[in-house]
């Protein structure tokens, strides 16, 4: 009796079922992975942020949030501007040279459509704390060298007053700076580009 | 009447077979001593903290507006809530207090080592499967060092080589740690993480029953064994062990109550002062630090720093860090398991890591100051230095002769 049994054949029947029925398993769990994926509605809420600048005085930090994370317009005065300039030899990216962390138009010396207004995401590059604002002038515990700037509570990253890293922290790039543009003078809407500006 | 009964179910169920089994007929080594409690105490947190956990699901809100109300409101106004609040969250730091002892056990006394690698393994997996609960767990509060903590360490996701963004993103459910977050983590805190580990501890049971526990001495007590084939060093696990642990229960529910009743923040290493804020998605706490039982992985994370523009190198060493700890019965080249009878590098080396583990426990908590990351750097080395040199000092080490049979030290 038993040697009527085609055990090549009873393997090979089993392993087809298992490999249909695996694959079969494997597609099932596409619909539950995907679901964890941000909904729509989550997806929809990046929607662009008005804000209104014309009380904003040099020196002064105003935090607003786009898609959850806070945005920080910073207006710089002509003495921060200054010394931006002077930063670059401590710093791992002083001319933005790697295009994810800015749209292209603020690809330059102060990371910013106008030089006086710096629009950031507030959000480390490390690993995704918001950094303190720091403007105070070579405080005790940031050295004497500090001339303002952010500073990350969680692992002590530290930025300039353009978002830009400096060397020898653990964040390994510049802060990003969101899209955005500006209506008239006093008014930027973040989280969209002008249109035909990339 | 009562035979019959358990006749009638013997019949359809094993009941008396796994009662005898697991508990009356099981030997277990007469010389148990002080560390074999925290075995039994892991069992009894893990059912306080599903029950605990069920009671505060019948009022938490897993909602990003609602969370933290929603415990203020079992702290203040639910009967008797504060106590199961604090019975949960106290449970947790006393679960990996518990489970750090256990495992030190096991360090100290080869209790990892063949035949009982896959014991150890499952232990391990545990080891894993708590760390995601404890960590989705203090997400829900929805606190400032929860939000923040979760913000930190959903993002090491994201310092994966290529997938890593939207690995991240996939987590979190949305740009940020946010509402979607929150409820999903509920999900898997309450329901999920909980089946695989009440799943892992079963078969981290079976497996220890089916090679036998191993002892203070590190000998094999089935070597020796009555004309009825009962091990001569062996007494049964019930009555012996369930009343000795029933003692080490008292003890541990005294201390555990001075605790809950006394100290329930724990001096802010429990409950964490941040975490009576509000999550607020704008604004970091100035010094935020995991809850203890991560820092001395949070200190290897922060001792490596970032290479060619990514963190990935600190993140990669927090894995390996633990991932050394499952290779742990390959690595260790001894034919001893005792410390009781190991050579002095061993005993060396335990000591040392001993010392490295608290440091680094200690550093995690600590503002990332040049000193300290210095420090930081050194003990993560000598972390990994255990690890990587057991083959050798292991194969190497002036062990001592090994009893035939249990002592009575």
């Amino acid at each position: 009796m038993s040697s009527d049994i085609d055990t090549g054949k009873r393997r090979f029947l089993t392993a087809a079922a298992s490999v249909v029925g695996g694959a079969g398993a494997a597609v099932v769990a596409i619909p539950f992975v995907a679901s964890m994926a941000p909904s729509a509605r989550a997806e929809a809420a990046g929607a662009p942020v008005r804000v209104d600048i014309s009380r904003l005085e040099p020196g002064q930090l105003l935090t607003v949030e786009w898609r959850g994370k806070p945005v920080w317009l910073f207006r710089r005065s002509p003495e921060i501007i200054a010394d931006l300039a002077a930063l670059n030899d401590q710093l791992r990216d002083p001319l933005s040279k790697q295009a994810s962390q800015q749209p292209q138009y603020a690809q330059n010396e102060t990371r910013a459509i106008r030089e006086d207004l710096m629009v950031m995401v507030g959000i480390c590059t490390h690993l995704g704390c918001s950094p303190t604002f720091r403007p105070e002038l070579a405080p005790a515990d940031l050295g004497a060298n500090w001339k303002g700037g952010f500073f990350c509570p969680c692992h002590g990253s530290r930025f300039d007053l353009a978002g830009r890293v400096f060397q020898g922290v653990p964040a390994p790039t510049n802060l990003e700076v969101p899209p955005y543009h500006f209506l008239g003078d006093d008014v930027v809407i973040v989280g969209e580009s002008a249109e035909g500006a990339a | 009447m009562f035979a019959n009964m358990m006749n009638w179910i013997d019949a359809r169920f094993p009941a008396s077979k796994m009662w005898r089994e697991h508990l009356s007929e099981y030997y277990a080594p007469k010389n148990f001593n002080f560390w074999y409690f925290f075995g039994s105490l892991a069992l009894f947190l893990l059912v306080l903290q599903i029950v605990t956990g069920i009671f505060l699901t019948m009022n938490y809100k897993p909602d990003a507006d609602m969370a933290f109300a929603s415990v203020e409101y079992i702290m203040r106004d639910v009967q008797w809530g504060w106590l199961i609040r604090y019975l949960h969250s106290t449970g947790a730091s006393a679960f990996f207090i518990v489970i750090y002892l256990h495992m030190f056990r096991g360090l100290m006394y080869g209790s990892y080592k063949q035949p009982r690698e896959l014991v150890w393994i499952f232990g391990m997996l545990i080891y894993v499967a708590l760390m995601a609960e404890a960590f989705m767990g203090y997400l829900l509060p929805w606190g400032q060092m929860s939000y923040w903590g979760a913000q930190v360490i959903i993002s090491l996701f994201g310092a994966v080589p290529f997938v890593g963004e939207s690995l991240a993103l996939w987590i979190r459910g949305d740009f940020v740690v946010a509402d979607a977050t929150l409820n999903r983590f509920f999900a898997l805190h309450v329901i999920a993480i909980p089946l695989v580990l009440v799943a892992l501890v079963v078969m981290h049971i079976i497996a220890l029953h089916e090679v036998g526990s191993n002892n203070p001495d590190g000998v094999e007590i089935k070597k020796y064994k009555d004309e009825n084939g009962k091990p001569l060093d062996g007494i049964p696990f019930h009555p012996y062990y369930t009343v000795k642990d029933i003692v080490g229960l008292t003890v541990f529910l005294f201390l555990f109550s001075l605790v809950v009743f006394y100290m329930p923040e724990g001096g802010g290493w429990f409950l964490e002062d941040a975490n009576f804020v509000p999550a607020d998605p704008l604004k970091t706490p100035e010094h935020i630090v995991p809850v203890w039982y991560f820092t001395p992985f949070y200190a290897i994370l922060r001792a490596i720093p970032s290479v060619a523009g990514s963190s990935f190198p600190g993140v990669a060493a927090m894995g390996l860090a633990i991932v050394m700890l499952f290779l742990l019965p390959w690595l260790d080249r001894s034919p001893v398991r005792s410390v009781r009878y190991r050579g002095p590098y061993f005993r060396t080396a335990l000591a040392i890591f001993v010392v490295t583990f608290v440091m680094l426990g200690f550093l995690g908590t600590q503002p990332a100051t040049p000193t300290y990351t210095v420090m930081s750097q050194v003990f993560t080395i000598l972390y990994f230095a255990f690890f990587i040199l057991m083959p050798f000092y292991t194969k190497y080490d002036k062990d001592k002769p090994v009893p035939d049979r249990v002592t009575d030290q």
